[in-house]
């Protein structure tokens, strides 16, 4: 499956979309074709003339009306397909608005450059927080919250469905579902700043059972550190400047102003979908994150080598 | 030439006469030529940004720079380069074609134009400083707001709207009046030439649409500056009123491009066609209702945001109906092509393409008018390679098959058509090449205003491509520089109208001398230069009595011109460039501190009141040429 | 060359010179030294890189004159929760830090020691848990918080409720 596609629908709002775009698509071409030879054909049929060729005043006296006629029902097949596509457009609005009611409910908010998103629940106790990820049931509509804490973004997964604004002060809603298991990179769509070329999130669809597996998964509190490095890995964690940020559930680190770690290791990107989550990736990200990411937050982080590999070890067991 | 003419209506000469200018073919020129500079200078912004795209993770430019410079290219491009192009058209063209001997107006055109030269300088200036305004043309709030947008960067933006559309409103001002009153005599409004319809139109337009971005720019400025909350949610501000104000003005905006863009076509497809236009009343009718129409879809800019879908699907009809209005110019166009005599000179290049390019961008319109296709297609290089292929097959190639069409009357001279040939297919080719595959990466999913992109995306090899079309462009605008300085001085000489022309601006000498017709012309058909002459006729053809000491025009009723009496204009005088100093001072203060505004205003009211000065030299010379009744 | 130029442009180029259009750039003196100082001000500097950020010179000066680094330093008040005991400035459990008094100092070194080692009664220590340049963005923003901010430098308003003046427009200096 081609990723980030327009043309590679996955869900049905997506599918829809796409059926509008090849009827339009076929009807602008047929109308370009129509334009070109008509200038074609005037060019080719027309004598040649030049600055002292005398100009043909004869439609001053007598009206053209053969070539009225054809002008005014070249105008009218325009205005007909063009009301065909406004109808068409129509159709397709009301399509995307029949999704059925929605299954799972996430509320997304978007901050400078990084997603959080957020299961909702009826019961409190089994909602749950992650990061630059989602993940949904296939065939199984879902419905996003969009809120914003800083700027306005854009929630765009192309393979799945059309895009939404968050805008700060306003909640927005789109619901899409993926017809199809995998994984559908999205991106954020309305210029936000530094880094909005770097603000990835990945869906994963995924069949019904792994689905509920996954979240009850991330239900629980983080693991415990397993090992002794991990444990001081832990210490660093909390006792140092992560907490300052991130939260890790099950720990005393509780901050909400960067993404929620609690489950970190199960994640398939760092920095909003800009690297793979990898051992190497992450170093280089803790060390100095503008090397990658040039105005992030985040700051660099000097750590000692056995911190930082204490460190390195303890998100690596956050699965 | 007649010497005495020539002495009362020239411009001083020598540095003072620069600055004391206010003949509108010299303003007309300098905002041109200055238009033209600043297309230069946001291109080569815009060629910095393609190589930067030439390569995924391409380290060139950061990000921060490359905000700066994709800000500054289309805020160039469109405040500095379209608009005031066709303005400045527009001021040189439109009292020739309506046979009167100046501007309504001419020392606020010339202040018009000192104060864009400013605020264009300014906006250039800033970004060698580091603080050029980073957070998109359109400058989205909150991220432009005074907590996302730390410094002066985005107060430098606002402000240099307040320039621009000061500039923009005078103009409208001058072209409007200059249309309805100073029209020759017989030139009814049903025989005005289209261009001069066009440039009436987008007046118009400017009008009623500048007012909108600059009161949002000014509730930004006074957000950031004084801190109130316009634009804050939290404390009852809306961040989709920023939205709203400029779209308002942003969408009729393309139109005060596109609009000239069709008034350059109606101008040269008659003269290579050999005969008048077809369709003339449906034509005037098109851009009336253009005009009208292009209020009505700013929404189409927003279809993102969570505004109700039925209010939405209004927008939607409203801007596929608007391809009616261009379709009805098209098609006469074409008929009038079709029925013609064929003439294919340079001039006549670039309005094919406008076929192919505007036509396609059209289309691609039609596309993204649709809520959810644009749903998908929105903020994405799809959009790019539409809004570029509107705005340069609409406006740019026209503008640049006009520059062909009337550099002869401009300089006296013909431009080489054998390098006007190269120029426009290098330009023609490379513009597809840097534009089409945009198409393309749109669908692939690729976003706007991304410094960079991963390198597993698969969008390198069109970006490449892309980038390789742009070096083609930037080869044809150099080719036009040589071709239009050597022209200037080795063309071959042009003589009063080398193409054969109807309208008016093709019966005096090129270039017009400064009182432009020495008798001006009495109007008795649309292309008065192509009505056949065969009887003596009853009623006169020509202007006499106007003084010749002092500068007088005729001035008539705005439908059917007829003659109404004669006005005194003014001479040139330096404070029109003294008052936009002022002004200038005054707008740049406010950036720092609300106080400039009171403090800084002192000196523009002192300037503008010796402007106004009547001065008794001046009024002794007009009241001796005054005739008892 | 001429030959082949009168080809292209089919007539002799005249002997008349043309002078080009004289066109004077009116930059007053009062706009360069307005644009001068833009440099420092609208610098986006990230990050010292971490292997010279023990060696360099604290930036405190240039900070207080660079308008992302104000701003980065009020973000991290916010996010850092100062205001749990600075309020906005007014002080409650902490003491205000818009007004003109100073217990410790409030020279940016003094304001630094403060934040990093703490103090007594009640101020936490916050070494280990800051970097160098958040440590040193938040003292100049401290310092903005009554004036000592360069005004055109200093933070507007927040997109947030907000009660009081935002710091580009107080002046509490002693």
């Amino acid at each position: 499956m081609p990723v980030q596609e327009i043309l590679a629908s996955a869900g049905p709002q997506a599918a829809h979309i796409e059926a509008l775009w090849w009827v339009t698509l076929a009807i602008c071409a047929v109308v370009f074709a129509g334009v070109l030879l008509a200038v074609a054909w005037a060019l080719l049929r027309a004598p040649r003339g030049d600055p002292a060729t005398p100009p043909d005043l004869s439609s001053l006296d007598k009206p053209e009306r053969g070539t009225a006629f054809i002008v005014i029902a070249a105008l009218a097949l325009c205005t007909a397909g063009l009301i065909f596509l406004t109808v068409a457009s129509y159709v397709t609005d009301r399509r995307l608005a029949a999704l059925g009611a929605p299954e799972v409910q996430i509320e997304l908010t978007a901050h400078r450059w990084w997603w959080e998103v957020r299961y909702q629940d009826a019961e409190p106790a089994r909602m749950f927080t992650t990061a630059n990820e989602m993940h949904i049931p296939v065939g199984k509509p879902v419905l996003v919250t969009l809120k914003a804490d800083d700027v306005i973004h854009s929630f765009w997964v192309p393979n799945l469905a059309g895009k939404k604004d968050l805008i700060p002060g306003r909640v927005a809603t789109l619901t899409m579902q993926a017809d199809a298991p995998g994984s559908y990179r999205g991106q954020c769509a309305e210029f936000c700043g530094l880094q909005h070329a770097k603000m990835a999130l990945v869906v994963f669809a995924d069949p019904p059972e792994q689905y509920q597996a996954w979240a009850a998964a991330e239900r629980k509190p983080a693991l415990p550190p397993a090992g002794e490095q991990a444990e001081h890995g832990r210490e660093v964690f909390v006792n140092g400047r992560c907490a300052m940020c991130h939260a890790i559930q099950g720990t005393s680190a509780g901050a909400r102003t960067a993404p929620d770690l609690t489950h970190f290791a199960s994640r398939a990107t760092l920095a909003a979908g800009t690297v793979p989550n990898t051992v190497g990736h992450l170093a280089g990200w803790i060390l100095d994150p503008h090397s990658i990411k040039p105005g992030v937050n985040m700051p660099a982080n000097p750590l000692d080598p056995d911190e930082l590999h204490a460190l390195l070890a303890y998100l690596g067991g956050l699965r | 030439m007649n010497p005495v003419l020539e002495q009362t209506w020239r411009d001083p000469p020598g540095l003072w006469g620069t600055l004391c200018a206010i003949d509108h073919k010299t303003i007309g020129k300098r905002t041109i030529v200055t238009a033209f500079g600043f297309f230069l200078a946001a291109g080569i912004l815009a060629a910095l940004m393609r190589l930067q795209l030439a390569r995924p993770e391409n380290t060139l430019v950061g990000p921060d720079l490359y905000n700066q410079l994709f800000t500054t290219h289309g805020t160039a491009m469109m405040f500095l380069f379209a608009v005031p192009v066709m303005q400045g058209m527009a001021i040189y063209l439109v009292p020739l074609m309506v046979g009167a001997r100046s501007v309504a107006f001419p020392r606020m055109n010339a202040f018009a134009y000192w104060v864009y030269l400013f605020g264009g300088l300014f906006l250039f200036v800033s970004l060698l400083f580091d603080i050029g305004p980073d957070a998109g043309w359109f400058s989205y709030v909150p991220l432009s707001g005074p907590q996302y947008t730390p410094g002066k960067r985005a107060d430098v933006w606002a402000q240099m709207i307040t320039f621009t559309e000061l500039s923009g409103l005078l103009v409208a001002v001058v072209v409007i009046a200059t249309v309805f009153k100073l029209r020759a005599p017989g030139l009814t409004l049903a025989r005005l030439p289209l261009f001069v319809w066009a440039m009436l139109v987008t007046a118009f337009m400017i009008l009623f649409a500048m007012p909108s971005v600059m009161l949002a720019s000014t509730a930004l400025i006074l957000d950031r500056l004084v801190s109130t909350h316009f634009y804050n949610p939290a404390e009852g501000g809306d961040a989709l009123l920023w939205q709203h104000l400029f779209w308002f003005f942003g969408h009729p905006e393309v139109y005060f491009i596109f609009i000239p863009g069709l008034a350059f076509m109606s101008s040269i497809i008659p003269t290579f066609s050999r005969r008048p236009i077809y369709g003339y009343p449906a034509i005037v009718l098109s851009l009336i209702s253009t005009a009208f129409l292009s209020f009505g879809l700013w929404v189409h800019h927003m279809f993102a945001t969570h505004i109700p879908d039925l209010g939405k699907s209004f927008f939607t009809a409203a801007s596929m109906m608007i391809a009616i209005p261009t379709a009805i110019q098209i098609f006469c166009w074409i008929t009038t092509m079709w029925k013609g005599r064929f003439d294919l000179r340079t001039p006549m290049l670039f309005v094919l393409a406008f076929f192919f390019i505007l036509v396609l961008g059209g289309l691609t319109g039609l596309m993204v008018a649709s809520v959810p296709l644009d749903l998908q297609l929105h903020d994405t290089y799809f959009v790019v390679a539409h809004l570029h292929y509107v705005l340069l097959g609409g406006a740019v190639f026209p503008l640049f098959g006009a520059w062909y069409y009337w550099f002869p009357k401009f300089t006296g001279r013909l431009m080489s058509e054998r390098l006007g040939r190269w120029q426009f297919w290098l330009f023609f080719v490379g513009f597809n090449v840097a534009f089409y595959p945009m198409h393309h990466l749109g669908l692939q999913g690729m976003p706007r205003r991304v410094y960079t992109y991963p390198v597993d995306m698969g969008w390198g090899a069109l970006n490449a491509l892309s980038t390789a079309g742009a070096v083609m462009i930037a080869a044809s605008v150099l080719v036009f520089i040589v071709n239009a300085l050597g022209s200037r001085r080795g063309g071959a000489l042009a003589g009063e109208n080398p193409w054969g022309a109807g309208t008016l601006e093709w019966a005096t000498a090129s270039p017009p001398p400064p009182y432009n017709f020495e008798r001006p012309p009495v109007v008795r058909a649309r292309d008065p230069l192509w009505e056949p002459v065969n009887e003596p006729p009853a009623e006169p053809t020509q202007v006499v009595g106007l003084a010749e000491r002092v500068r007088e025009a005729l001035v008539t009723t705005v439908v059917d011109a007829l003659p109404s009496h004669r006005l005194a204009f003014p001479q040139p005088t330096v404070w029109p460039f003294i008052s936009a100093i002022a002004v200038t001072v005054m707008f740049i203060g406010s950036i720092f501190t609300p106080w400039a505004i009171v403090w800084g205003g002192i000196p523009v009211a002192i300037a503008v009141t010796l402007w106004f000065w009547p001065k008794r030299r001046e009024t002794m010379a007009d009241l001796a040429v005054e005739k008892r009744p | 060359m001429k030959k082949g130029s009168e080809q292209i442009f089919g007539y002799k180029a005249s002997r008349s010179a043309r002078a080009c259009c004289n066109r004077k750039i009116a930059l007053t003196p009062l706009l360069w030294l307005v644009l001068v100082g833009g440099c420092e001000r609208e610098q986006r500097q990230f990050e010292i890189p971490p292997p010279q950020a023990q060696f360099a010179k604290p930036l405190h000066a240039a900070n207080e004159r660079n308008a992302y680094a104000l701003s980065q330093g009020k973000t991290l008040f916010r996010w850092f929760n100062c205001a749990g005991c600075h309020a906005n400035g007014g002080g409650g459990m902490g003491p205000a830090l818009m007004d003109d008094h100073w217990r410790y100092g409030n020279n940016p070194e003094d304001i630094y020691k403060t934040i990093m080692d703490g103090r007594p009664n009640g101020m936490p220590s916050f070494r280990g848990k800051l970097n160098e340049d958040q440590a040193w963005q938040l003292v100049a923003y401290v310092r903005s918080m009554s004036g000592w901010a360069r005004k055109d430098a200093a933070p507007g308003r927040d997109d947030s409720l907000y009660p009081g003046e935002p710091e580009n427009t107080r002046d509490t200096r002693n």
